[in-house]
């Protein structure tokens, strides 16, 4: 099973990601130039990176600051789980081994406290979608899981890291759950990775350049 | 299919009632996929597969504010309770479905666009709103008030049935009016060549036809060389926009430019209106092919900051009592008039007061967006969802809210009376030519 996940299963879980990412964005490419030239028209990359700067620093959004506690919870989910597996140790010195290619890692302990934030900010976020009845009502089965699809790569990971439980089958799980969530983004409302960006960039240019307005 | 909502106001709509009995599952199905599948489909696309259901929406729309924060009136909640629940199931929904979807689309979202201002993607709720507006047009099934006001600008081009002669009637009248001021004033009809084409929307003629005057006493005063076409497109405003008639806003929109191209004139200047704003600005326009619109537009607010910084309106008064202004959607977050109202109400007021939020971030008027076009069944319901918008003109404490646009100022003027609030509800028009000189020579 070790093997397989290792393995194959990775190569594949790869494919569908970048592949998947690809699709995704040139179908919908081909749509708006289709069926909806104007989204295409009033691009404006000034406006629209703007737009896109304000809603990536923290506290940018008029939104942000109505809601310190959760800004920054979803600022700290975001980031942390981006970047730790990115610039793990473990992941670096498998990325050595298969292809003998390497880059920066952080120290393990920072790795060690980004995987726990984003486990706690996933608590959060699911606590969040039960009690807040705004959330609660828009609410549904699918959300549950895409949240547990994200977080899961990291509780296992961290369980596996610190050897708590059976280790290898914790490893096969968490390799297991990474390609999962890999294969995950395309597909699902996770695809907001790729769509936050031209969905941000597209009120922005409208805002931005059209309607002479900020929209943050 | 899907479970309906529990009513919160009875309310009964001959527009809705008889369309629903004309519904069959097969015309529900063409016209919900007409607009899924290709009129809307590259943003539905977009949007409703990244929406992540964070409800941060929610806080931005005043309906939800004000009804207690009820969920189902968060702009999130409004598009899962149409958009979703169709893409759901195909397109196949029930008749009460639809009506349902249409109450929801036509009064209780105004498209006033502030929760793209809160949402972290930028979704265009108002944009996903207005295409199940469209379906339901497609489906034959519009608020009657709303659909009548449509037939008028198919028919008239138009908002008002109003008819030709009427109308130059009404510009002679207050052609007549102005005069008591200014004796040698004239409303110039179908000057040709002429700098500017003066355009208002049906309703001034209809029920505020003082604003018509008032405009004129500004142009002559500020010597501008006006001018307003005698024939139809003459009226900026559009409801077909709102209903989802999106052909017949077209034709409306069409009427309007061409009005100036026949007049040759260099732009044209439109009164105190939001959605007429809009349709002219960023949607009617888009619809007829053109990028922007095909002659420069003028916005009042803008046309009188310009007079004043070039002098040609000298303010000799100020206003006293408490002023407070509410920003309306179609030209502060639809063109960023915001500093311009604001230097204009700086020169005329002496206590000029902030609403909070304000500018871009002002809560909507519940009004615009083709809410109180569906006429009085619905004008509780409209009124109730604005509890917001009264408290927040409540706590500024003036005495006077300068609303600059049709649609909010009947809407505000509504909120006033019903939540009894102590204020006047005035265009920014009405006090500025109580501000202005007058020169002795123009009153000889």
């Amino acid at each position: 099973m070790y093997d397989f996940v290792r393995g194959p299963l990775l190569w594949v879980a790869f494919i569908v990601f970048i592949g998947g990412s690809i699709l995704r964005l040139a179908y919908l490419a081909y749509l708006a130039k289709k069926k909806d030239y104007t989204v295409l028209t009033y691009a404006n990359f000034r406006a629209g990176f703007r737009s896109i700067l304000h809603w990536i620093v923290p506290f940018g959004a008029t939104n942000m600051r109505l809601r310190p506690v959760f800004t920054i919870v979803s600022f700290l989910f975001h980031i942390c789980l981006i970047l730790t597996p990115i610039f793990l140790l473990a992941h670096n010195v498998v990325w050595y081994q298969s292809w003998r290619i390497s880059w920066w890692t952080f120290p393990e302990w920072l790795s060690d406290v980004m995987t726990v934030i984003v486990i706690l900010a996933g608590i959060y976020l699911l606590v969040r979608r039960m009690v807040c009845k705004e959330v609660r009502y828009v609410t549904s089965a699918s959300d549950y899981v895409l949240l547990a699809i994200a977080v899961m790569p990291f509780l296992t990971g961290f369980l596996a890291y610190h050897q708590w439980l059976a280790y290898k089958a914790m490893l096969t799980l968490h390799i297991l759950s990474g390609e999962i969530m890999l294969m995950a983004i395309p597909f699902t409302r996770l695809d907001h990775m790729l769509f936050f960006w031209l969905t941000r960039f597209y009120m922005g240019s409208e805002f931005g350049a059209v309607r002479h307005a900020k929209d943050w | 299919m899907s479970n309906l909502l529990p009513q919160k106001w009875d309310i009964t709509d001959i527009g809705l009632e008889e369309g629903i009995k004309r519904l069959t599952p097969d015309k529900i199905r063409t016209s919900i996929k007409k607009v899924l599948e290709s009129e809307g489909v590259a943003r539905i696309n977009a949007y409703v597969n990244t929406c992540i259901h964070c409800g941060l929406c929610a806080v931005a729309c005043h309906v939800y504010l004000s009804n207690d924060c009820d969920p189902r009136f968060s702009p999130v909640g409004k598009v899962k309770n149409t958009l979703w629940e169709m893409i759901k199931h195909d397109g196949k929904v029930s008749p009460e479905f639809m009506k349902q979807a249409a109450e929801i689309s036509y009064t209780e979202c105004t498209l006033c666009k502030r929760c793209s201002m809160y949402c972290p993607f930028g979704i265009d709720m108002a944009y996903l709103i207005s295409l199940v507006r469209r379906m339901c047009h497609l489906c034959g099934l519009v608020p009657q008030y709303l659909q009548d006001t449509a037939n008028s600008h198919s028919v008239t081009m138009n908002q008002m049935w109003v008819k030709q002669d009427e109308w130059i009637d009404t510009l002679q009248w207050q052609e007549e009016e102005a005069q008591a001021e200014i004796p040698s004033l004239r409303i110039p009809l179908d000057k040709e060549g002429a700098d500017v084409m003066y355009s208002v929307i049906g309703p001034e003629p209809k029920f505020l036809a003082q604003l018509i005057n008032y405009a004129a006493i500004i142009f002559n005063v500020a010597g501008i060389d006006w001018t307003m076409p005698s024939f139809d497109g003459w009226d900026n405003s559009d409801m077909a926009m709102y209903s989802g008639d999106w052909e017949v806003m077209g034709r409306v929109k069409k009427a309007h430019f061409e009005a100036a191209m026949k007049l040759k004139v260099k732009k044209i200047v439109m009164g105190e209106c939001g959605h007429a704003f809009r349709s002219v600005y960023d949607v009617g326009n888009r619809w007829l092919g053109w990028k922007m619109h095909p002659i420069p537009i003028v916005h009042a607010i803008q046309f009188y900051a310009e007079l004043i910084r070039q002098g040609r309106l000298k303010i000799v008064r100020k206003i006293k009592e408490p002023v407070t202004f509410h920003d309306p959607c179609n030209i502060m977050r639809g063109r960023g008039l915001m500093d311009d109202a604001r230097y204009v109400l700086q020169q005329i007021c002496e206590d000029f007061r902030e609403m909070y939020p304000t500018r871009e971030h002002n809560y909507c008027c519940n009004a615009g967006g083709g809410v109180i076009n569906c006429g009085p069944p619905w004008k509780k319901k409209r009124v109730e969802s604005n509890k917001i918008k009264a408290e927040q003109m409540a706590a500024t404490g003036a005495k006077i809210v300068v609303t600059p646009c049709h649609n909010c100022h009947s809407g505000i003027e509504d909120i006033i009376h019903y939540y009894k609030l102590p204020m006047k509800n005035v265009f920014l028009i009405e006090l500025l030519v109580e501000c202005i000189e007058i020169p002795e020579e123009l009153k000889a």
